[in-house]
C-alpha cells in the first residue's frame, strides 16, 4: 500500500494535484460558515450549475484554457444572482432554481449536440463529479489555480473582521459605515472563484459539499468565530488529503471519495459535539 | 446641546408610507422614549435615523459633532444571530468596526475598549462564552456592549426589553438608566412598555393615529396617553 503510494507521489503530476487540491480545500472551507449564516448556501449551488454550462461551452469552443472562460461567466453570474437574491419583488430563490436548472440542461444540449468526443456520458459525468480532472491539470493550471486560492485566503484574512461584522449584524454593520454591499459582492466573487476552482477537484455536482461540510462540522464543535473558521480549514484540508490518499491507493473517483470523507468528519464532530454535551 | 433634529419626517418602503408628520429633536443627555402600537413604524423610524434606508420626505440633521456612523445600535432580534458561532468578545469587539477606519485588524485600544464595556455591562466572567448559549438577558446585555463600543453619545436601542423576564427587565432599566445618568449617554429607545417609558424616560414619542412630541410630563396630560392609562385602570400616577 505505501508502496503504491510511493510510486504514484514519484510522479510529478500527482504532487501538483495534492498541493492544488489541499489549496483548494481550504479556501473553499473558509466562507462556508458565512454562506450557511447568511443563507447564501444556494447561491453556490446556482453557481456552480452555471459553472457547468460555461465549461460546456467552453469545451464546444475549444477553448485551449476552460478556466479563462467559465471563471469570469461564473462571477458574473455571481454578481447577477446576488443582485436578484436582494430583490424582494422577484422570488429570489425561484430565480436563482431557474439559472440553474437552465445552465445544467443547456449544457448538457449543447455537449450533446456539438461534443466531438466518443464518449459523451463520460465527459459528462467526470466534468459533474470530478473524476481524473485533478489529475490531468497542466503546469499553467497548477500555477493558476495556486495563485487564485492563495488570493482567496488572503482576502479572507485581511478582511476577516469586516466579514465577522457583516456576517452576523449586517444591519448593525451598516450603521458603523462598513460598506456591506461592497463586502456582500466581494463575498460573491470570491465564490464564483471558489467554484470554479472546486469545480477541478471534486466536479460542479459536489461543490456545496466541500464548501459546506467543514463549516458544518466545525460549528458542531466549537463556539467561537475564530475557532469554527480556523477548525473547518484544518479539517477540510485533512479531509481533501485523505481522500485524495484513499483515492490514488484503491482507484476510487477523487470527488466523491473527498466528500465522503468530509461526510464521515462530519458525522464524527455530531457525536463529539454529543459527548461533549452529555458531559 | 441639540445632537439630533428630524423635520416633518415621511417614512415607508416602496413608496407606501407608514408614518408620516414625524418631527422632534433630541437633546445630549435626553432620555427618549419612542411608543406606538405594532406595526406603526417605529423600527422604521430608527432604521431612518440610523442610515438604512432614506426617508421619502423630511430631513434628519445630527449636530454638535455627533456623525451618522457614531450611534449604538441595539436592533430587535434578527433570526441570523440566534445560531451564530461567535463568543461574547467576538460580538462586543464587532461594534468597534466603525473605528477600524482604513486598518484590517483591530488593536489594542479596541480591545481595551471593549474590555471596559463588557466590564460595564457584567459580563466579564462570560467573556470566552459561546453567544448562542447565552440566555435571553444576557444576549441583550452582549448586544449593548457592542453598542457601547460604536459610540459614547447616543444609544438606539429598539426593544430592548421585549422576551425578558420582569426581573431581568428591571436590571436592564436599571442599566440603561446608569449609562445615561452617570455617562451622560443620550438614549433613544422603543418601547412597548409605556408605564416604565413614563418613568424612566426625560421626553416622549408617540407615532401612530396620533403623533405627539413632549416631555414627560407633558405626555401624561396628552390624549394617547390618557386614553391608554383609562384602559390600564389610570395608573399613572
Ligand atoms: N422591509 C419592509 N418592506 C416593506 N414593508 C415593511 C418592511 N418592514 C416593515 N414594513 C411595514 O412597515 C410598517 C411598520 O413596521 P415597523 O417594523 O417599523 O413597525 P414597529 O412599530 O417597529 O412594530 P413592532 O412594535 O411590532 O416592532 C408595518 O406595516 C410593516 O408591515
Ligand atoms: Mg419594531
Amino acid at each position: 500500500m505505501i508502496g503504491t503510494l510511493a510510486t504514484y507521489l514519484a510522479f510529478p503530476f500527482v504532487r501538483y494535484a495534492l498541493v492544488v487540491g489541499v489549496l483548494i480545500a481550504l479556501c473553499s472551507s473558509l466562507l462556508g460558515v458565512t454562506l450557511v449564516l447568511k443563507r447564501f448556501s444556494f447561491i453556490g449551488d446556482g453557481l456552480s450549475h452555471v459553472a457547468f454550462g460555461a465549461l460546456a461551452i467552453a469545451g464546444i469552443l475549444n477553448l485551449t484554457d476552460d478556466m479563462l472562460f467559465v471563471l469570469p461567466v461564473t462571477v458574473l453570474a455571481a454578481v447577477l444572482l446576488l443582485r436578484t437574491g436582494q430583490n424582494t419583488k422577484i422570488k429570489g430563490d425561484a430565480a436563482i432554481a431557474m439559472i440553474s436548472v437552465s445552465a445544467l440542461a443547456i449544457g448538457y444540449l449543447l455537449m450533446n449536440l456539438f461534443s466531438t468526443s466518443t464518449n459523451l456520458s463520460g465527459d459528462v459525468c467526470s466534468t459533474l463529479f470530478g473524476s481524473t480532472s485533478i489529475l490531468t491539470l497542466t503546469k499553467g493550471e497548477v500555477w493558476l489555480c495556486a495563485v487564485l486560492s492563495l488570493s482567496v485566503v488572503a482576502l479572507f484574512v485581511l478582511f476577516y473582521n469586516r466579514l465577522f461584522a457583516v456576517t452576523f449584524d449586517e444591519d448593525f454593520a451598516r450603521a458603523s459605515g462598513t460598506r456591506v454591499e461592497a463586502y456582500n459582492l466581494l463575498i460573491a466573487v470570491v465564490i464564483a472563484v471558489i467554484i470554479v476552482l472546486a469545480m477541478n477537484l471534486v466536479g460542479s455536482l459536489l461543490i456545496s459539499a466541500l464548501i459546506i461540510f467543514p463549516a458544518m462540522s466545525a460549528m458542531r464543535v466549537f463556539s467561537s468565530f475564530k475557532a469554527v473558521t480556523v477548525f473547518s480549514g484544518v479539517l477540510s484540508v485533512v479531509s481533501a488529503l485523505l481522500g485524495m490518499l484513499i483515492s490514488i491507493i484503491y482507484g476510487t473517483p477523487v470527488g466523491a471519495t473527498i466528500v465522503a470523507v468530509d461526510l464521515a468528519a462530519f458525522l464524527l464532530c455530531c457525536i463529539a459535539a454529543r459527548a461533549k454535551g452529555g458531559k | 446641546m441639540e445632537q439630533l433634529t428630524c423635520s416633518n419626517l415621511t417614512l415607508g418602503y416602496e413608496g407606501r408610507p407608514v408614518l408620516s408628520g414625524v418631527s422632534f429633536s433630541v437633546n445630549e443627555g435626553d432620555y427618549l422614549c419612542i411608543v406606538g402600537e405594532n406595526g406603526s413604524g417605529k423600527s422604521t423610524l430608527m432604521k431612518t435615523i440610523l442610515g438604512l434606508q432614506k426617508p421619502m420626505g423630511g430631513t434628519i440633521a445630527f449636530r454638535n459633532g455627533v456623525r451618522a456612523n457614531e450611534i449604538g445600535y441595539l436592533p430587535q432580534q434578527t433570526a441570523v444571530q440566534k445560531d451564530f458561532p461567535a463568543t461574547v468578545r467576538e460580538i462586543v469587539l464587532s461594534g468597534c468596526q466603525g473605528r477600524l477606519g482604513k486598518r484590517p485588524f483591530y488593536g489594542r485600544k479596541e480591545k481595551e475598549l471593549a474590555a471596559l464595556n463588557m466590564e460595564k455591562m457584567g459580563l466579564t466572567a462570560l467573556e470566552g462564552r459561546s453567544y448562542r448559549n447565552l440566555s435571553g438577558g444576557q444576549q441583550q446585555r452582549v448586544l449593548l456592549a457592542r453598542a457601547l463600543c460604536a459610540t459614547q453619545k447616543i444609544l438606539l436601542l429598539d426593544e430592548p426589553v421585549s422576551g425578558l423576564d420582569p426581573k431581568v427587565t428591571l436590571e436592564m432599566y436599571g442599566l440603561i438608566e446608569r449609562l445615561n445618568r452617570e455617562d451622560g449617554v443620550t438614549i433613544i429607545m422603543i418601547s412597548h412598555d409605556i408605564a416604565a417609558a413614563v418613568q424612566y424616560a426625560s421626553h416622549i414619542l408617540h407615532v401612530g393615529h396620533e403623533t405627539f412630541f413632549g416631555t414627560c410630563a407633558e405626555y401624561r396630560k396628552s390624549p394617547p396617553a390618557l386614553r391608554f392609562f383609562a384602559s390600564e385602570g389610570g395608573e399613572a400616577q
